[in-house]
């Protein structure tokens, strides 16, 4: 360290300096923030398995293993019907992900370093949910493509996929406040993914993803019936496939509104308390 | 006189782990202030306390003239805190993580890459400015993490062990880092486990203990009482230690005692003593394997301050 002994580079401090307030500026912060996530993606691609790969196996497997015996026969009818559901399951398994990473990030102290910045304590958590963004529009691409790929056909038009689209990365950017929630909350971040599943499990297969609810018992039909993901997929199939829509995407933007209103608090409340 | 830190009374529990029982400390403006204890003294709880990262459960602090419970905010503008582990991202560049910082702390993209690449320069990694940080050494992350703490220009820096698991010479380095940063005015409040670390950079010294204050002074003040620098000699023959304590005897400013089997040390004024001891040890014809001068260890402090040794020493014991 030879420069040492020369005058570390300082100036004036920015004591006199009012501290700023405003949305404008949290949102700057989180955008960088964002970006800091988004390089850390780029740097380890294989945190994208489960918005990639992951998606086309369940796709196979549903479609060539069970789609024969689900359908009725027609694997394509199936595949018609199964990939909107399958596009709303993978919006909640993909955001386990960001609560891994805010736990892993909280653990290796990266954060007490972020808390110790004149910034809003939310900015780290909605950078993190910003940059989740751009797996869950990944996550969209692949689904559409390589079920296209596979036979899927759009039967309404542009606007009821692009529709479908902002609906679907709409809902994830909501229901993955439950994820940081959770990150929060967990001692490791391993324990994480298993919470999450604990979760995601009964609502993803308590839904109309693979079935329709028919033949399942009364009280399993009204479980599905108010499960998010059986009214996102709903909405999404709605829009891209056809059939009953407006009240399935009423349903979702009341699901995303309460996801909000109940984890956002939740989630900024666990952080401000994790020491 | 002002203070730039000053905490009265601060109390912390975890659970049924009481971390801080009433602390008070204080740091002159432009000063450093050694914060020194064992592993599970409550350093750490003190430096979370006073960065804004921890609420205290009782008592109050102020730094930089700024309330850390009621002022948060004021206060994070004007701290640098470099934590105990290196709080760097590992997946980011050196550049990255410190323009990140920067945009951060409202520094406009271009300013913020330009202060990067100094402080870069300054610590000495500006090869390594693109290399992400979990390819760094261990000096290499801590200089990165300290320069993360400046981007700011703070006027209050929390050094949380900065130089735990350095080698000696990087150690120094960090030293030279504190004392160029308390010229420029700084004032820093350093925790450590090494008396000899405070020693070297310390205006005042804070001895805490189980989350208590045992010892305010200054670091002659605190050698004083617990002794300045003392002379140890490992005889390579224990048979002949009868021989040395008579040397040790006749050399020291005390009697010599036995820290260890085949071990002994005595206190010294200076070090003219160590010429006078290898002189006599040389005329008796006694080989060394060990001879050294330094100041009492932490251990030695405590035991000093409080009859009793650190609790990590006697697990090891």
């Amino acid at each position: 360290m030879t420069a040492v002994l020369t005058a570390p580079p300082r100036a004036v401090p920015p004591a006199s300096q009012p501290v700023q307030r405003g949305a404008k500026r949290t949102i700057r912060h989180a955008v960088a923030l964002a970006r800091r996530n988004l390089i850390k993606t780029m740097r380890t691609p294989e945190q994208l398995i489960d918005v990639t790969i992951q998606p086309i196996i369940f796709l196979l497997l549903f479609v060539y293993v069970f789609g024969g015996a689900l359908g009725g026969g027609s694997r394509h009818d199936y595949l018609q019907y199964l990939l909107p559901g399958l596009l709303a399951q993978g919006i909640a398994m993909g955001s386990v992900a960001l609560g891994q990473n805010l736990n892993a990030d909280i653990e290796k102290g990266v954060f007490d370093r972020f808390r110790s910045l004149p910034i809003a304590r939310s900015a780290p958590l909605v950078g993190a949910v910003l940059a989740d963004f751009f797996r869950y529009l990944t996550l969209c691409v692949i689904y559409l493509g390589f079920g296209y790929a596979m036979g899927f056909r759009v039967e309404t038009n542009a606007a009821g996929v692009i529709a479908a689209l902002a609906l679907s990365i709409g809902f994830a950017l909501c229901f993955c406040w439950i994820s940081v929630f959770v990150g929060m909350k967990a001692r490791t971040s391993g324990s994480v993914q298993g919470i999450m599943f604990l979760l995601i499990f009964p609502l993803a297969f308590g839904s109309n993803v693979y079935v329709t609810p028919g033949t399942m018992p009364g009280w399993l039909q009204a479980f599905v019936h108010v499960n998010p993901m059986s009214q996102l997929s709903a909405a999404v199939r709605g829009l891209t496939v056809g059939g009953p829509t407006g009240a399935h995407v009423g349903w979702t933007l009341l699901w995303m509104a309460i996801l909000l209103m109940v984890f956002v608090p939740l989630a900024l409340r666990a952080y401000r308390r994790r020491a | 006189m002002t203070y730039a830190i000053e905490a009265e009374g601060l109390t912390k529990r975890f659970g049924k782990t009481q971390a801080l029982a009433g602390i008070d400390l204080a740091a002159r403006e432009g000063t450093v202030l050694g914060v020194l204890g064992p592993n599970g003294a409550g350093k750490t709880t003190a430096v979370r306390i006073l960065a804004t990262l921890l609420q205290a459960d009782e008592g109050s602090a102020r730094v930089a003239g700024y309330d850390v419970a009621r002022q948060p905010q004021q206060v994070r503008q004007n701290i640098g805190l470099t934590g105990q582990y290196a709080s760097v991202d590992e997946d980011l560049t050196g550049t990255q993580n410190l323009v990140l910082i920067g945009q951060l702390l409202d520094l406009p993209t271009p300013a913020a890459k330009a202060r990067a690449r100094e402080l870069l320069e300054w610590f000495d990694l500006t090869e390594a400015a693109g290399r992400p940080a979990k390819t760094y050494s261990g000096g290499m992350r801590r200089r990165l993490d300290l320069a993360a703490s400046l981007v700011g220009r703070p006027s209050v820096i929390f050094l949380d062990e900065p130089t735990t698991g350095l080698d000696p010479a990087k150690r120094e380095d960090m030293w030279d880092v504190v004392r160029s940063l308390v010229t420029d005015g700084s004032t820093v409040l350093l925790t450590t486990q090494y008396l000899e670390e405070a020693d070297a950079l310390a205006d005042e010294i804070t001895v805490i203990d189980h989350g208590r204050v045992i010892a305010h002074d200054t670091p002659d003040g605190l050698k004083r009482i617990v002794g300045g620098q003392r002379l140890k000699v490992r005889p390579t023959d224990v048979g002949r230690l009868d021989e040395v304590h008579s040397v040790l005897a006749a050399v020291g400013d005390g009697p010599p005692e036995s820290p260890g089997r085949g071990v002994l040390t005595v206190p010294v004024k200076d070090d003219t003593a160590l010429g006078a001891t290898v002189q006599r040890l040389q005329a008796a014809g006694i080989a060394v394997t060990e001879l050294s001068l330094h100041l009492p260890s932490l251990d030695e402090v405590f035991f000093t301050l409080t009859g009793r040794h650190t609790e990590s020493e006697e697990v090891a014991a």
